[in-house]
């Protein structure tokens, strides 16, 4: 577990991360999402200790971090498919980290081949590619088998036969019980792996939801409904909590309240329906709403 | 809206209950951080790396190849009343000046080198504490330096003498006053350089940076103040490569010198000073 209380970053004049408090819950896999620039990389690494806070606490697993006795027992993480040495092979880069716990070969070999490295575990890792650099990120991330497992981006670079390995790897880390939290820009990939979010923006939280709260109180999910009588099922549907927007065509788009829902109150005002069809927004969508006000660096418009 | 079916979502949230009763998770095979652990794995990582058997040879070659070349050339070395056995192990010694610029590389890498490539963040992640990340380097680094230098030193005696003795020149033996002095100071010395170099690189960080600031300290500056009137280089004696060297018997050393014990207190201050910053730094600010 990892309970983060009034956290707040500032370098210089700039506050990277602002108040931020959150709690990310084993058992499930929780996705870190912002814009670029919102903290989520600074927040990473305060929980690892890297940057000390200018304000606020962090725990993990309830301990203060940099005090654990046994910290790769209790957090695995990647920062940046850089952090290795490019002068050290993989494997002595696994070696010398695993060391500092006592961890032997034999479980350094096991990460080696789990992570798909084992042809290049004797390369120099200045060798390697964006996606072998990943992978031998995410292996030091698993090392010591860690309760609490933290990766920021780790399926950029990776081909899809990595980004599907690090799919299921983190549902079954979630599924042992551990805790795991990932950020990623992929929202098709997040969707099809997080349950739990939690969202930034300007260092700030935005929301702390799961993913399917998070979609469904997006504008795009909700009901059409096509009807000969669009005025009068409006007026019967209309209540606090349910929107309905008629474009003046036969649509009507209803959000707050069920397909089920809607049809039996046509049915009931024996008013005809053509169409009822659940729509939904997808955490894509979702996510730009939430954070369109927040995003630091907007990419002009191509001309 | 929970009866909406969305296809390629994930289903919904596992209730809380459930995650209390999922299968434990396996146990960790991670134990706890100790000094011993942290030194080991610099050892692992010291030993692995391509530069460090590089540097090891160049240190061999500029002490005890040198010092060989410097017993074959020039006039043999005869002991006198002003020239001393000790003297003339110094001259030989002249390699020092250059090999302790590749000692100090070594010792500015091991931590710019961690900080250039990222590797520092890695380091740090799975040492928390910090502080051991410096003293296992710091005992890894003299670990090696020092028998490394001895060896070199009391290697480059020998061959030195020998030459020097088949030259028709005296026969030094380490018994001769300050000789013993001469060669193990020499391997002491580049111990405490390679300790500051360490420090020079974990509080500067850059490479460059931290090289220029030990070619600097160690190299121009001494040379420099050679140069200028004695009137205004009263600090002479105490820059660090001047009050060390006198152990060995630098060339450099300026004429009011400390006497030679002193002069390495002096040294092991200065790389004591520059490690405490060098801890202080470590532990406090980001990574």
């Amino acid at each position: 577990m990892i309970e983060i209380d009034g956290l707040t970053k500032r370098y210089g004049d700039k506050t990277a991360v602002d108040q931020l408090s959150f709690v990310v819950e084993p058992g499930v896999v929780t996705g870190f999402l912002g814009p670029n620039g919102a903290g989520k990389s600074t927040t990473m690494r305060m929980i690892a200790g890297l940057d000390r806070p200018t304000a606020g606490t962090v725990r993990v697993n309830g301990k203060h971090y940099p005090g654990a006795a046994a910290p790769m027992a209790e957090l695995g993480i990647l920062l940046d498919a850089r952090s290795v040495h490019p002068g050290l092979s993989a494997r002595s880069n696994l070696l010398a980290l695993a060391r500092t716990a006592g961890i032997g070969r034999r479980r350094v070999d096991e990460v080696i081949e789990l992570a798909g490295l084992g042809e290049v575990a004797g390369s120099r890792a200045g060798g390697f590619s964006l996606g072998m650099g990943q992978r031998l990120g995410v292996a030091a991330a698993l090392l010591g088998r860690p309760q609490t497992v933290v990766l920021d981006e780790p399926v950029n670079g990776l081909d899809p036969d990595g980004v599907r390995w690090i799919r299921l790897l983190l549902k079954s880390l979630a599924a042992e019980g551990r805790t795991v939290l990932v950020s990623s820009h992929l929202m098709s990939e997040m969707a099809q792996t997080a349950t739990q979010l939690v969202v930034l923006g300007r260092g700030k939280l935005i929301t702390e939801a799961s993913v399917e709260d998070f979609t469904d109180q997006a504008t795009g999910t909700g009901v059409l409904v096509r009807t000969p009588e669009p005025v009068r099922l409006g007026q019967l549907l209309a209540a606090p909590g349910i929107t309905v927007v008629n474009d003046g065509t036969d649509r009507l788009r209803v959000a707050g309240i069920t397909a089920e829902q809607i049809g039996i109150t046509a049915w009931r005002a024996q008013l005809p329906v053509y169409e009822l069809t659940p729509t939904h927004a997808s955490l894509e969508e979702a996510f730009m709403q939430v954070t369109k006000d927040s995003v630091e660096y907007h990419a002009g418009a191509i001309r | 809206m929970s009866a909406i079916t969305r296809p390629g979502l994930t289903p919904a949230p596992m209730p809380p209950t459930q995650t209390q009763t999922q299968p434990p998770a396996p146990a960790t095979v991670a134990g706890p951080v100790t000094q011993v652990r942290v030194v080991r794995a610099e050892w692992t990582k010291l030993l692995a790396l391509r530069s460090t058997r590089w540097c090891a040879l160049a240190a061999a070659v500029l002490i005890t190849g040198l010092g060989a070349a410097i017993a074959a050339s020039g006039t043999a070395y005869h002991v006198s009343a002003g020239n001393s056995a000790a003297k003339g192990v110094s001259a030989s010694l002249l390699g020092l000046l250059f090999a302790q610029l590749v000692v100090g590389v070594v010792g500015v890498l091991a931590f710019s080198g961690e900080y250039g490539t990222g590797m520092i963040r890695a380091t740090l992640a799975v040492v928390p504490a910090r502080l051991p990340v410096l003293w296992a380097k710091l005992i890894v680094l003299a670990g090696v330096v020092l028998p490394v230098t001895m060896l070199c030193a009391v290697a480059e005696f020998f061959t030195a003498t020998a030459i020097n003795a088949a030259r028709g020149g005296s026969v030094l033996s380490l018994t001769d006053p300050g000789v013993l002095r001469t060669v193990v100071g020499s391997s002491l010395y580049l111990t405490v350089v390679v300790i500051i170099g360490l420090a020079f690189g974990a509080l500067l960080r850059k490479t460059a940076a931290g090289l220029s600031v030990f070619a600097a300290v160690f190299f121009v500056i001494p040379i420099v103040v050679a140069a200028l009137p004695q009137k205004i280089t009263g600090f002479a004696p105490y820059l660090p490569s001047n009050a060390g060297g006198v152990l060995w018997g630098s060339p450099l050393g300026s004429a009011q010198a400390l006497s030679p014990w002193t002069g390495f207190g002096c040294l092991c201050g200065y790389a004591a000073v520059l490690t405490a910053a060098a801890a202080w730094r470590l532990r406090r600010g980001d990574a």
